[in-house]
């Protein structure tokens, strides 16, 4: 599947329609981050379940490229209903986007990954900062830029 | 500046001196428009480097063997190319760096941090690359001087109105300037800002990475303190770059890079440094990336920077004319007039990284992103742009192609 017939399916329907889009006020947990190279920017906010650790509600809210954008949406489909740490633990590879992009034969090159993985790396800040699931060491920048 | 339009070069023909371009990208011809971030090699550059490591290599200053001798004289005939291509005074002048970013580096740090304080001011401005505004705001940080920046309009030029208040009434020490903006190719008058830092007793700093590819730089004209310019952004390889600095402060300057090549004697009690210019230059040259340059100055002298500006002011014109006709295109920047070939554009509704993707599917190249033009973006109110920019290799069905490549990102978009 080329890059342009993916853009045109997959990529745009959850760029244009975004899944759990917004906000959630008030929240468990928030996060906010910026990807340097190209100015996305998303800020994550959840809620958790009456035991304090599985995944209830999750809002993305954004703007930027089409890949963080629908990367984020996508990613926030696959982690509702489940627990923080096992969240925490997700790897790049298995990111929804980054994953569809490894099976198509066109793995995303290393400047758009950055952009497919900003939303992974704002979540996996905002389980750290709530309910201290562990942080891999190059996330650790991402929630000190502002967000306007 | 005036361009001569009477002088006109053949881009077909000299795309063919350039190899990359015989390749597809894609499966389509490389319609390559982002010579702003780096311009391809000429055959004849890429001989001159293979020729002399193959025949005259070695490493300069040190040798006394005949070999040794050629390699020396080789890299010092550069020197002696870049410092007529510049029409700088005496080779003294003419330091080798890695690049511009170095070069500025040099100045802010073996300048700055003797001749700066508490109560200075450092002027750069909002148009700025990194590489000519991080120095100073960093070098003002580490000795308490101000930094301040000349502000930018929405078209992309500098408010010169601003230059007496931001002066500080005669605080002003550096001013650090682009003489053409790499987002919005904006050609600055740098002779004024010269000549008002000049009046203030502050030094004038350039960064000519943009505009000596592709027009004629005079340093003696310009009259300004320091230049600085990148070899690979003018078909010379990477890794070289040219500062130029008026001998005067040169030697007053204590060196920035310190250890072999750039002394004269060293002792456990005292080191005294080299003479100019090789006081600035420590360690092993890029000697063969040196002498690759002064055949890049050698390829672009034969076909005249004058008709290089020609061609690249008549793609610019073709190419504001062709974007301004489509719907939903957003330009940046100054009028043609003040304009040099680069021409940043948002298209609405499309993130400039998805435009450069779909834009690559058809073999197009443009960069998009902040272009290490941070607070210029923030001041235009952007996130990011896409940029085309030519060189003079630039074909004007490039530009056509750049054309349906947008208007194909605007449908997948729709």
């Amino acid at each position: 599947m080329s890059i342009d017939n993916l853009y045109r399916e997959l990529i745009l329907d959850h760029y244009k329609s975004p899944r759990h889009h917004g906000r959630l006020d008030p929240a468990d947990a928030e996060a906010e981050g910026q990807n340097p190279l190209c100015g996305d920017e998303l800020l994550v906010t959840l809620r958790f379940g009456a035991d304090g650790e599985t995944i209830e509600e999750i809002a993305f809210e954004g703007h930027g490229c089409a890949i963080s954008q629908a990367s984020a949406s996508m990613l926030s489909e696959e982690v509702v209903g489940r627990k923080a740490a096992e969240v925490a633990a997700i790897d790049k590879d298995d990111t929804p986007l980054p994953a569809m992009m490894i099976e198509s034969g066109t793995p995303l090159t290393p400047i758009r990954l950055k952009c497919a993985l900003l939303g992974l790396g704002v979540l996996k800040v905002a389980l750290h900062k709530s309910v201290g699931t562990p942080l891999p060491g190059e996330w650790a920048g991402i929630d000190e830029v502002e967000f306007e | 500046m005036a361009v001569k339009q009477n002088v006109k070069l053949d881009a077909r023909r000299i795309r063919a001196d350039f190899p990359i371009f015989e390749q597809l990208e894609e499966g389509k011809p490389l319609a390559f428009l982002d010579s702003a971030v780096s311009a391809h090699k000429p055959r004849q550059v890429l001989a001159a480097l293979e020729d002399f490591y193959e025949h005259s290599y070695g490493n300069v200053g040190r040798g006394v063997y005949a070999l040794a001798e050629r390699a020396n004289a080789a890299y010092e005939q550069a020197r002696e190319k870049a410092r007529e291509f510049v029409n700088a005074r005496s080779p003294r002048e003419i330091v080798f760096t890695r690049n511009t970013t170095e070069g500025l580096n040099l100045v802010a740090y073996a300048w700055g941090l003797d001749n700066l304080g508490p109560g200075d001011i450092v002027l750069a401005s909002e148009l700025e690359h990194h590489s000519n505004f991080v120095p100073w705001q960093e070098v003002a940080r580490r000795t308490g001087a101000e930094f301040r920046v000349v502000p930018v309009t929405g078209e992309g030029e500098l408010e010169l109105d601003e230059l007496e208040r931001l002066a500080g009434g005669g605080r002003l020490k550096i001013v650090a300037i682009t003489a053409v903006s790499n987002s919005l190719g904006t050609i600055v008058p740098v002779e004024k800002l010269i000549a008002f830092a000049h009046e203030q007793g502050a030094i004038a700093v350039i960064d000519a990475a943009q505009a000596v590819p592709q027009r004629k730089v005079d340093v003696q004209a310009l009259d300004c303190d320091f230049l600085a310019f990148s070899g690979h952004k003018m078909c010379g390889p990477s890794g070289v770059g040219v500062l130029y600095g008026r001998s005067e402060l040169l030697e007053q300057m204590g060196p920035f890079l310190t250890g072999g090549g750039m002394i004269r004697r060293v002792s456990v009690e005292k080191t005294t440094w080299a003479e100019l210019p090789h006081k600035f230059e420590a360690g092993t040259p890029p000697v063969a990336e040196a002498v690759a340059l002064g055949a890049a100055i050698d390829y672009l002298e034969g076909i005249g920077l004058d008709a290089i500006a020609a061609h690249e002011h008549e793609l610019t014109a073709y190419a504001l004319e062709r974007l301004s006709e489509l719907p939903g295109v957003t330009l940046y920047g100054p009028p043609l007039e003040r304009r040099s070939g680069i021409v940043s554009f948002n298209l609405a509704g499309i993130h400039p990284h998805d435009v450069a993707q779909i834009l690559d599917a058809e073999g197009v190249c443009v960069r998009a992103g902040h272009h290490c033009n941070q607070p210029l973006m923030h001041k235009l109110g952007v996130a990011a742009t896409s940029r085309a920019s030519f060189y003079l290799y630039s074909l004007p069905e490039e530009i056509d192609r750049l054309v349906v490549g947008i208007e194909r990102a605007q449908k997948v978009f729709a």
